[in-house]
């Protein structure tokens, strides 16, 4: 798993998969103290990243298009009256 | 005859109103525009009579073997045409009926035409969709499923149209997670179907996208007919991209749709239906929040009552407790001791008692009750147990039970 992953580099999903699986592993109990600590504490700052995510996301707008020789380029998309 | 003399009086001097010609040619106007079936319709015939003047206004006559209508075009309308009509042909005109007055004509107000047989082109489509059915291209085994969480979203519309501008809206609104990815062309006009077909493979060989969004707004048939060319038909069914379309309006039946993975009514209906909802995100994760909080305090509630657990038995394990376990062997011993010695005294009192009672059995008072008595010299007290102890004339005390008297020693002791 992308356990050792930063928290501030996941996506919301990958954010969310591993909060389930720490509330998971966490209602399977039988955790030592310190490791049900950190698994908890990680818990918590997933669960931060995911609303960050979600409250501070901005959509993204990109456009693909092809130069004379065909290769695909990759510009801003930029929309008037948006 | 009486009767038709009177019905001619009445109408020379009925009361009724006179109507004006242009009043009355205003009202049938008016009955004709109020028929929605006159007001957007297509009417097919041979064309006739053909006018062009310098107004700009395209004048010509529809017919058959009953009947003629007259038709005019207005110049806006005309410039837009591609197709200039002329004597002899076959027509489909599309527009609404209505009244030149100061002619006192109806005719047929024109929008657009066609050449006859364009109407064929609907036959074509479904000779076209029955053959791509039959090669299985619309088969529901083919339909890849959406991913829940998509990161890029590929859209291939106009860059101006609305359409795309509805679906940047709903996905800021929706799921601003991700990022829109555009592969613009034209959806509409001969190049179209070339552009939309190239659009889409750009996006596959791109890779990133993990959904494609085919979109366009609503139009007449004619503007949809882009995406009922079998080329565009066939690069949404072999796209590795799970493809959404959302063309037109809902009640608009379009071929791409039948080949997409899945059909949305509308733009933004389809954006709508390849993101999660914000808001149901946000409660998904308050529960998850709250499940970890609380699972994570019955954790610690339940480490706490085990450790609780323990401390009790290691209390009783501990070496203290041995030395209280040997203090309490102690106590209870001495307790034991003390009530043995205490059993003892108890005992003894008793004993006491019972020889008190024996003693006072055989006391003095007892004795004496029973007639003894008891003799002593007078000079100095001594209890006479022996006739040695007294000579003749020893004065003598003797005492009974009530009392004391005195006495005198008579003869010589002897046996």
């Amino acid at each position: 798993m992308a356990k050792k992953k930063t928290i501030e580099k996941m996506s919301y999903e990958e954010a969310f998969m591993e909060l389930q699986s720490a509330v998971e592993k966490l209602e399977g109990g039988e955790l030592p103290l310190e490791e049900s600590l950190a698994l908890f504490e990680r818990g918590q700052a997933l669960s931060t990243r995911c609303s960050d995510l979600l409250e501070e996301a901005q959509l993204r707008l990109r456009q693909l298009t092809q130069d004379e020789s065909g290769e695909l380029i990759e510009t801003d998309l930029e929309l008037e009256d948006l | 005859m009486l009767r038709r003399a009177m019905e001619t009086l009445t109408n020379l001097f009925s009361s009724r109103p006179v109507w004006a010609v242009g009043d009355l040619t205003q009202y049938i106007r008016q009955v004709l525009e109020s028929d929605y079936r006159l007001q957007d319709m297509w009417v097919t015939g041979e064309v006739s009579n053909v006018s062009r003047p310098s107004s700009g206004h395209l004048y010509f006559t529809l017919s058959d073997e009953n009947a003629a209508l007259r038709c005019v075009m207005w110049r806006p309308r005309v410039a837009r045409q591609t197709h200039i009509p002329r004597d002899g042909e076959l027509l489909e005109v599309l527009g609404h009926i209505s009244v030149y007055e100061a002619g006192g004509q109806y005719q047929l107000y024109a929008e657009s035409l066609r050449p006859a047989g364009e109407g064929a082109r609907f036959a074509e489509f479904l000779e076209l969709k029955a053959r791509l059915e039959a090669e299985g291209l619309f088969e529901p085994e083919r339909k890849q499923p959406l991913p829940e969480w998509p990161n890029t979203i590929g859209v291939v519309t106009s860059p101006t149209s609305a359409a795309l501008r509805d679906v940047v809206n709903v996905l800021r609104r929706r799921f601003p997670l991700v990022t829109l990815l555009l592969s613009p062309t034209q959806v509409q006009g001969d190049d179209a179907p070339a552009g939309v077909v190239n659009a889409l493979e750009s996006l596959n060989q791109d890779g990133r996208s993990d959904v494609l969004l085919l979109i366009r707004g609503g139009g007449s048939m004619d503007d949809l007919w882009t995406f009922n060319h079998e080329d565009v038909v066939r690069a949404v069914a072999q796209s590795t991209v799970p493809v959404v379309t959302g063309i037109g309006h809902e009640t608009d039946v379009i071929l791409a749709d039948f080949a997409a993975d899945l059909r949305a009514p509308t733009p933004s209906a389809a954006a709508e239906i390849a993101t999660p909802n914000r808001e149901i995100l946000r409660e998904d994760l308050a529960f998850k929040r709250s499940d970890l909080n609380q699972i994570f305090r019955e954790h610690l509630q339940s480490l706490r009552q085990s450790l609780e657990m323990w401390s009790i038995r290691l209390k009783f394990a501990s070496p203290r407790a041995h030395v209280a376990s040997k203090q309490q062997r102690l106590d209870e011993f001495m307790s034991r001791a003390e009530n043995a010695v205490e059993y003892r005294m108890t005992l003894s009192l008793t004993a006491i008692t019972g020889l008190e009672k024996t003693l006072q059995a055989v006391g003095p008072s007892t004795v004496f009750a029973r007639g003894y008595a008891v003799v002593t010299l007078a000079e100095n007290g001594q209890v006479v147990r022996s006739i040695t102890q007294v000579s003749p004339g020893d004065p003598l005390q003797i005492q009974v039970q009530d009392g004391t008297f005195n006495a005198e020693t008579q003869d010589q002791p002897g046996e």
